[in-house]
């Protein structure tokens, strides 16, 4: 089944105008449920700006996006998607849990439901003792459990994810990656995820999209098919030669760019 | 550090200049006219807090400090209202974003206490009205300013994320942009509570009721009981630092604090 279907997507900033910019041009993709999708491409393909029109933060100047088989914009409506960003972006004047009980409140769940599932999201990131502190007194890694945290509340069915790991140490980083997988594994839901790492894209993903610049077009897609991940995979010649598909295509855009 | 440990230095630093002050005065015999000593400027402050006005007297402190306090304490709350609530509107209205905030960035940064005496012409030369609206004009635009910063300089992902939680306006008003803006809101008390006695004392040199401390000031200077204006300048002094730890004390009930906790 199909969760997200991108028909010929176009995305033009100013247009029009003498500073207008051809961001995204005839972006077809396809993406089926459950599946992990990553992008990845040089700085300025416009990776951003296609998970945010999925997203329906912006709309496309052409184009469509359907989203489990409505609009993107009655998806957003509906609370489909959660979102991470590469800034955890926690509001400082709540508590850790408060701000994983935010998105929550607006739907209006239950003081004690929310409570308990503010708990459960904790435990998941394995931050369990922490709501009761402010965002700011938690280390980067941590804000960005918080964060994922937050993004998984309400049970989204759509996960968009814009470098959520962009700022962290390796290792953070690495154990993030592992925690994220886990998260998928257990709640099946769809994540388009937006990186500059190789190594990421390859080992979180069921697909690698690569994006050539100006205008962002699709260059090539690449599958990943690495069976069960975990840390060991990291160091099979498998994993490596994945990684090398996906550089040789960077490689070809930026060749081509 | 303790709070003993906090209050102890400059409490140490201040009793010393004041030892310096009364020894240099001493020493090398100053006029008085020039620089009291601060135990001719205490007792001064003693003679003259409660003193009946009139038979030689030209001040009561007591009074003095209480009714400027209270011409800054009300052009202080109402310029704060006032600020906050236009700064709420820019935010709703982008024409009045768009028109008045950039006015109010220039008017912020000229010296609006000169307006005092056109403020007596408008508001009449004998009440406090002036005065007060001297005060609320001076306090209107650091408010104004910093709330509309606060509640406009929201991290665009807050935004973002608010859209994705379908979000209406008002609640992102209520949830990201107020919440924002009480830091910004307790900075701009901060500048503003002090702003307000200095605004009020120059706003009383000239013109408005005579039992203030700007023209109980002004007066003794004029008879040479400097000892006396000075005495009035350590009231108006307690006040702006009176109304700065009102600030602080508001800071501490809004913006959550503590420390970062030591773990990886």
């Amino acid at each position: 089944m199909t969760a997200v279907q991108i028909s010929g997507a176009g995305m033009t900033f100013n247009p029009g105008s003498d500073n207008a910019v051809r961001a995204l041009d005839d972006i077809d993709l396809t993406i089926g449920h459950g599946e992990f999708v990553s992008l990845i491409g040089p700085s300025g393909c416009g990776k951003s700006t296609l998970l945010r029109l999925v997203g329906d933060l912006i709309t496309p100047t052409t184009g469509s996006i359907e989203v489990f088989g409505k609009s993107a914009e009655q998806a957003r409506l509906d609370r489909d998607y959660g979102m991470a960003f590469q800034q955890a972006g926690l509001f400082d004047w709540r508590k850790v849990a408060a701000n994983i009980e935010l998105p929550l409140e607006l739907i209006g769940w239950s003081r004690s439901d929310r409570s308990a599932r503010s708990k459960e999201m904790l435990e998941l990131v394995k931050l369990d003792d922490f709501g009761d502190h402010y965002p700011w007194q938690l280390s980067g890694g941590m804000q960005q459990r918080v964060a994922i945290a937050r993004s998984l509340a309400f049970s989204p069915r759509l996960l968009l994810m814009d470098e959520p790991f962009g700022a962290l140490d390796e290792m953070t980083r690495e154990h993030m990656q592992s925690e994220l997988l886990r998260i998928h594994a257990k709640t099946a839901t769809t994540v388009v995820f937006v990186t500059h790492s190789i190594s990421e894209a390859a080992y979180l993903s069921n697909r690698v999209v690569v994006l050539s610049p100006r205008p962002g077009q699709i260059h090539s897609i690449i599958d990943v098919d690495l069976g069960e991940r975990s840390d060991a995979i990291r160091e099979t010649p498998a994993f490596f030669a994945k990684t090398t598909e996906v550089r040789e295509a960077l490689r070809a855009v930026e060749a081509s760019a | 550090m303790n709070r003993l440990g906090f209050v102890a230095p400059p409490i140490i630093v201040g009793l010393c200049f004041l030892a310096i002050w009364e020894g240099g005065v001493r020493l090398f015999d100053i006029q008085e006219f020039l620089l009291p000593k601060p135990t001719s400027i205490l007792s001064a402050l003693r003679s003259e807090w409660a003193g009946e006005i009139g038979a030689g007297r030209l001040t009561n402190l007591r009074e003095a400090g209480f009714e400027t306090g209270k011409v800054a304490v009300i052009g202080l709350i109402v310029g704060v209202v006032v600020g906050s609530l236009l700064a709420l509107a820019t935010t709703r209205f982008r024409l009045l974003r768009e028109s008045f905030t950039p006015l109010a960035v220039v008017a912020n940064a000229t010296p609006i206490v000169a307006l005092a005496p056109i403020f007596n012409a408008w508001f009449g030369i004998t009440g406090a009205t002036s005065n007060v609206a001297v005060v609320i004009v001076v306090v209107f635009f650091p408010v104004f300013i910093n709330v509309a910063r606060g509640l406009t300089e929201v991290h665009p992902n807050q935004l973002e994320l608010m859209r994705s939680y379908a979000a209406s306006p008002t609640t992102v008003l209520r949830e990201v942009r107020i919440p924002n803006a009480l830091p910004f809101f307790a900075t701009s008390l901060r500048l503003a509570a002090p702003l307000s006695v200095i605004a009020a004392i120059v706003a009383e040199y000239f013109g408005g009721p005579t039992n203030r401390l700007g023209p109980v000031i002004t007066q003794n200077a004029s008879f040479a009981r400097y000892d006396n204006a000075w005495a009035a300048i350590v009231v108006a002094s307690a006040l702006g630092l009176v109304l700065f730890g009102l600030a602080l004390l508001i800071e501490r009930a809004i913006v959550p604090s503590g420390r970062p906790i030591e773990i990886d």
